[in-house]
């Protein structure tokens, strides 16, 4: 009723007089109204497992019971025994997403340009293009890379040919069939807020930079790359967070002597069923990627952008 | 420092099957503040960009003195744009947009020459703000001192007005002229503002269609237009068609509307029998009964459709007997009272104040706004005439005002 009566006019609202009074107090918990669907999802699906799998990586065996009983004895230790004894996966996993992330830079970067700047009225085809292989399955196209790096596949052949590739080596179930896979997954992740940021970024402030004797590669550095800055952070971190996190290119492209974090969480929680050292690797690489994006963060300077 | 004469010889330029430019031929001198007229999409932003490198000519040259620099890239020219939307780089603070040129070309002193371009716009305190931290007339200045700073041999402008609003505008329009002359470099100023251009440029050249239609000093624009789309850009017309009907003294006599009258043969850019007989408005004397002073041209019979009063003067509709109108205005100089609307009068003016034109030309070519008081001359089919009433003309026109 306050809402017609706003509609109506002001001399409709001025009428009803306590109309005014009742759209403010509705406008005032609005926000929180808008808020209650996503902090109720939070607080279920969040918070509750968060405090349920820190708990749980401070228990212990109980000693003769069955495999998967487990009892609560705050033992700290839980933590040092998993990063002693998984250390070399740790930083394996921040290695190959560091690199993965970099190479999504090295190719995502150009791309999102020539999406944004260059490419007209192929602008929204080739974003298509970018997204498109979302529509099928993520552990089917993982699996293709298979056939795409197998020993008689085109990639290994062409690589023999070119001896850039040592006679008897192959590409599949090594490290760089894995950085490989996770650069292929997590490239729409880094080419799309490139997209936005630069899709914004106004053409006339290169010509400026132009008119004002720069030439085009300065005019990128001076201009182009730092107004693209939040989308280069938000991309590397899009890429960089889950990629450290990921077990399924490693699990699907990789060998054992290539296995990252997710895969030891994996074999822990489903295969030894050893419950409070998966729970304590996933807080750890919790902790590592919190800390590793807020030093990122602090270094890139996001808000000091635009 | 000697600048160097910027010259445009027969630049075209087409996009597609679209001629935007349409073989423009220009010389300015250095030093000068020239200004390149005309309503959008006549071709004058794209002669800006063209000079500055950020398009390329399809045919003719273009040259800086004697030195060829139709192909030469941006950053290779001593040019530097002003853009219309300002274009300052949102990233770094006012200081640093103004030394961005400096240090691309490792320039000497950076500190002195952006602190001198600051003062020169009166933006020294501001030095540390970021251009989102300043109004629109601030950014304006910082774009501006951005381009001075480099002591460009020509600074090109492309509407750098435009987004500003009217009062700050005609302050601007005072500080560049200031700025030109303090200076000295040679200033390519693009509007469709025409009474932006008279106030700043020495020199404008009214652009209609990708084309040059007339040049010259503001005066002679305005005086001596050679065409009526100049007649009608520049400020108002009235546009009479006449038939020449003597041609042997140093003035043509022409009929109009039943009378005839004098034109300056000098002034009187047709050869044929047709001619289209202008006078500005502000030139227009409006005589109640009685005959008209000697040696002026008039035509009697006219009625008085519409007076709007705007203070500084009143703005007059005649019709005259063939039902075509015209436009007068009388100077509010307190000696006369405002002529009632169904007043008859008879409409005079000075001989020499008379241009004839070609007669085959649109007499309403170059009217921008088709309410404006200058399409009335063109219209067949005047308003009935009321009842003379002086209060109501005055309140019925009183939007007038912003399209004088």
């Amino acid at each position: 009723m306050s809402v017609t009566a706003v509609a109506a006019g002001t001399r409709a609202a001025a009428g009803a007089e306590g109309a005014p009074e009742e759209v403010r107090r509705g406008r005032r918990s609005t926000p929180y109204l808008l808020l209650l669907p996503g902090m109720a999802w939070l607080v279920l699906f969040f918070a509750v497992p968060v405090f349920a799998l820190a708990s749980l990586s401070l228990q212990t065996r109980v000693p003769g019971a069955e495999i998967g009983v487990y009892t609560q004895t705050f033992r700290w230790a839980n933590y040092s025994d998993a990063l002693t004894e998984y250390a070399p996966q740790f930083i394996r996993s921040f290695l190959y997403a560091g690199l993965a992330t970099v190479l999504c830079l090295a190719i995502g970067y150009p791309l999102a340009y020539a999406i944004a700047l260059k490419a007209g009225r192929w602008r929204n085809l080739m974003l298509i293009a970018v997204i498109a292989p979302f529509f099928t399955s993520f552990i089917l196209r993982t699996i293709a890379w298979r056939q795409v790096l197998a020993d008689s596949g085109p990639v290994t052949s062409t690589l023999h040919t070119l001896h850039l590739l040592p006679a008897g080596t192959s590409l599949t179930a090594s490290g760089t069939a894995v950085v490989a896979g996770l650069t292929y997954n997590f490239l729409p992740f880094m080419v799309l807020p490139l997209y936005a940021s630069l899709e914004r970024l106004d053409p006339r402030l290169i010509e400026a930079a132009g008119d004002l004797y720069a030439t085009a590669p300065v005019g990128f550095r001076r201009v182009t790359l730092p107004l693209s800055m939040p989308g280069v952070v938000a991309g590397t971190l899009l890429t960089f967070i889950p990629a450290s996190g990921d077990y399924v290119n490693a699990a699907l492209l990789g060998n054992p002597s290539t296995q990252m974090i997710g895969n030891v969480v994996d074999s822990r929680f489903f295969r030894i069923v050893d419950y409070p050292t998966a729970a304590a690797l996933s807080f750890v690489l919790m902790a590592a990627i919190l800390l590793l994006v807020t030093f990122y963060i602090r270094r890139a300077g996001t808000e000091e952008l635009v | 420092m000697a600048g160097r004469d910027l010259r445009l010889d027969g630049i075209t330029k087409t996009f597609g099957s679209f001629t935007a430019v349409d073989g423009i031929s220009l010389d300015v001198p250095s030093g000068s503040f020239f200004a390149l007229l005309g309503p959008s999409g006549c071709g004058k932003t794209t002669t800006l960009r063209m000079v500055a490198g950020l398009e390329r000519p399809t045919r003719g040259r273009i040259l800086l003195g004697d030195e060829d620099i139709t192909d030469a890239r941006p950053y290779r020219r001593p040019v530097n744009t002003v853009f219309q939307s300002y274009a300052l780089f949102p990233h770094l603070d006012v200081f640093e947009n103004v030394a961005f040129g400096l240090r691309r070309r490792r320039a000497g002193d950076v500190r002195a020459k952006v602190a001198e371009a600051l003062e020169l716009v009166e933006l020294g305190h501001l030095a540390r703000r970021k251009p989102s931290q300043l109004s629109g007339g601030q950014q304006q200045r910082v774009a501006l001192a951005r381009a001075v700073v480099n002591r460009p041999d020509v600074l090109l402008l492309d509407e750098p007005l435009g987004a500003l609003d009217l009062k700050l505008r005609r302050q601007m329009q005072l500080e560049l002229k200031r700025i030109q002359t303090e200076v000295g470099i040679t200033f390519v100023h693009v509007t469709h503002d025409q009474e932006e251009a008279m106030t700043m440029a020495d020199t404008i050249a009214v652009m209609n269609a990708g084309r040059i239609e007339q040049l010259g000093s503001p005066i002679d624009l305005y005086e001596s237009p050679a065409t009526a789309y100049v007649a009608n850009f520049l400020g108002q017309s009235n546009l009479l068609p006449a038939a020449v009907a003597d041609r042997s003294g140093a003035s043509v006599l022409v009929d109009v509307d039943g009378g005839r009258i004098a034109v300056p043969a000098d002034r009187c850019r047709s050869a044929g029998r047709e001619v289209l007989v202008g006078v500005r408005p502000e030139k227009v004397q409006l005589e109640r009964g009685g005959t008209p002073p000697a040696g002026m041209n008039s035509l009697s019979g006219g009625l008085v459709t519409d007076a709007s009063f705007t203070g500084t003067s009143t703005q007059y509709v005649v019709q005259l007997p063939s039902g075509r109108q015209l436009t007068a205005f009388a100077q509010n100089t307190g000696r006369a009272t405002v002529l009632p609307v169904g007043c008859s009068v008879t409409v005079c003016w000075e001989a020499a104040h008379t241009f004839g034109l070609d007669g085959a030309e649109d007499a309403a070519a170059g009217i921008e706004t088709p309410d404006g008081p200058a399409t009335a001359v063109r219209s067949g089919v005047p308003d009935e005439p009321t009842v003379a009433d002086e209060s109501r003309a005055q309140t019925t026109s009183a939007g007038r005002d912003g399209s004088a």
